[in-house]
């Protein structure tokens, strides 16, 4: 079961342990982490699950998939370029502790 | 056909070739949920040969619609986002187009739109919550008590006009002109206040040479926040075209004001023909959080819009045409009971409710979704806190003869201390 962490703008943490393929954003929402709204339920069709990866964690979490997110990121503001998806992040093992800055609001 | 005509008619009775939901006195009559009920079930992706418009396709599904929605390289919003072309983009060469930066394509989509989402953006919302609130408060200590009034015109539309000129750094004295130039940017020719297309593209004119005047005084004066503004400055403004400009000016009087409207009065009736839901709210004034998106969702004030195939596509099996066009009944998405348990009904503790499809879906996804959703919460809020027993309806609310927006015009009410 991974672990993840969220962080609010304002340095507040949250730790969600997750199933095993689950998405960040899915993992935030069934666990009532707020900051993330998920509006479109998972399927790249809105930015409200945007998130900055912790630098720590960008290698392994990898950059905005250019066909699928970086378009709804630019649109949504203040994004960076640690900014994904939530939502099309998938929790492995591999990202085991990963931590999720959110922004002060979602768009 | 006369409205008992159209009430007579029975939407499981005709065949399916028959039907045409595009007729917007099926949303003036409040008598296209069975059409949409019958077309989920029969055939969600309908093909509507003949209509005033000419040939359409409809998807009616949650699902399909999003997907249609968010797929821009396959089905492009370029002056397809109306059914009645004309309406969109004007009769004449010289008419004034609404074809903003909502009826466009990347890469333009993304720059135009760029330049207005500052407006909205998160940060802007936090300044402008004091003066929305302060404004809420005054105008519902303003209304009677026991007195019957209509609330769309002292509340609701007094709400969105107000922000609207805000938003514009319009002056709040000619909001009433605001309002006018509003409906008859959204309005539809035969509805009781247009006329014709002719009359619209006269005043459209004289509301375009306005913000022509306000742009060239502000891009003279240091960058603001309100709309006008980012528009004379951003970077892309100012290769920005006239025609474009105005266009913009027109999507934002609209999308800034009708919706909001709308989802505020929709609100108060659904309130009054739900009363279990109201006894909810009183003993939780918390419940705003998903009172809010429950509105919206309920009321679905963009009953529509449309995309033009580039490619052939195929969706549940029916074959779609390059150029064809296509219909994305928001309206039936949101009642769509495969996507949204107990879609028919107004609840506001459902445990999703911010998953609705009123403000569309992909990158053109409403950009003054969250700045809704703050004025509706905080009217919500206001409310809450002058414990009213009750807002009860009293009369037939008037519905817009329209199929784009889902408009309610007069709802009469009075309120119980």
């Amino acid at each position: 079961m991974p672990s993840v962490h969220y962080i609010d703008s304002s340095g507040h943490e949250v730790e969600v342990e997750a199933a095993e393929g689950m998405s960040a954003m899915q993992a935030a929402v069934d666990n009532g982490v707020a900051g993330i709204d998920g509006d479109c339920g998972g399927n790249a069709a809105c930015a409200t699950c945007h998130v900055f990866v912790d630098p720590a964690w960008l290698d392994r979490v990898g950059p905005a998939d250019p066909d699928v997110e970086l378009q709804l990121l630019e649109l949504a503001e203040g994004m960076q370029d640690n900014s994904r998806l939530a939502c099309q992040i998938s929790l492995t093992a591999a990202l085991d502790g990963l931590r999720l800055h959110m922004p002060a609001a979602q768009f | 056909m006369s409205p008992q005509d159209l009430a007579q008619i029975d939407p499981y009775g005709i065949p399916l070739d028959a039907i045409d939901v595009s007729n917007p006195s099926l949303y003036q009559q409040d008598l296209h949920w069975d059409y949409f009920k019958r077309l989920r079930q029969e055939e969600p992706v309908h093909y509507c040969a003949d209509s005033p418009y000419g040939p359409y396709w409809s998807v009616t599904k949650y699902s399909d619609i999003m997907m249609v929605d968010s797929d821009y390289h396959r089905f492009s919003a370029d002056k397809a986002v109306l059914l009645d072309t004309a309406r969109l983009v004007g009769e004449k060469e010289d008419s004034p187009s609404l074809a903003a930066f909502i009826a466009m394509d990347p890469p333009e989509h993304d720059r135009q739109r760029k330049a207005v989402s500052p407006a909205v953006a998160p940060a802007n919302l936090v300044r402008l919550a004091s003066v929305i609130r302060e404004r809420t408060s005054r105008v519902l200590d303003e209304l009677p008590i026991g007195e019957e009034f209509d609330w769309v015109e002292q509340v609701s539309s007094e709400l969105t006009i107000l922000m609207l000129a805000t938003l514009m750094d319009f002056p709040v004295q000619e909001k009433e002109l605001l309002s006018y130039w509003s409906r008859m940017i959204a309005g539809t020719p035969g509805d009781g206040l247009m006329e014709s297309l002719e009359q619209r593209d006269h005043v459209l004119r004289q509301c375009a040479a306005r913000f022509l005047a306000m742009r060239a005084e502000r891009a003279a004066t240091p960058p603001a926040n309100d709309l006008v503004s980012l528009l004379a400055h951003s970077p892309h403004a100012r290769d920005m075209s006239v025609e474009d400009y105005c266009a913009n000016i027109f999507l934002l009087i609209i999308g800034g004001n009708d919706t909001t409207r709308n989802s505020m009065s929709g609100g108060v009736l659904a309130f009054h023909d739900n009363p279990r839901e109201w006894a909810k709210f009183r003993t939780n004034p918390a419940l705003v959080d998903s009172l809010v998106p429950e509105t919206i969702r309920f009321q679905t004030p963009v009953i529509y819009l449309a995309r033009r195939a580039r490619q052939d596509a195929e969706i549940r099996g029916k074959m779609i045409r390059k150029g064809d066009r296509i219909a994305m009944w928001y309206i039936s998405g949101n009642r769509d009971e495969e996507a949204i348990e107990n879609a028919d009904r107004f609840i506001i503790d459902r445990a999703r409710p911010r998953q609705h499809i009123s403000f569309g879906f992909g990158i053109h996804r409403c950009l003054g979704n969250r700045l809704a959703e703050l004025q509706l919460r905080i009217l919500w809020e206001e409310i809450a806190r002058r414990n009213w027993s009750r807002i009860e309806v009293t009369g037939q609310p008037v519905r817009a003869y329209s199929n784009a927006v889902r408009s309610i015009d007069h709802l009469p009410v009075r309120i119980h201390a």
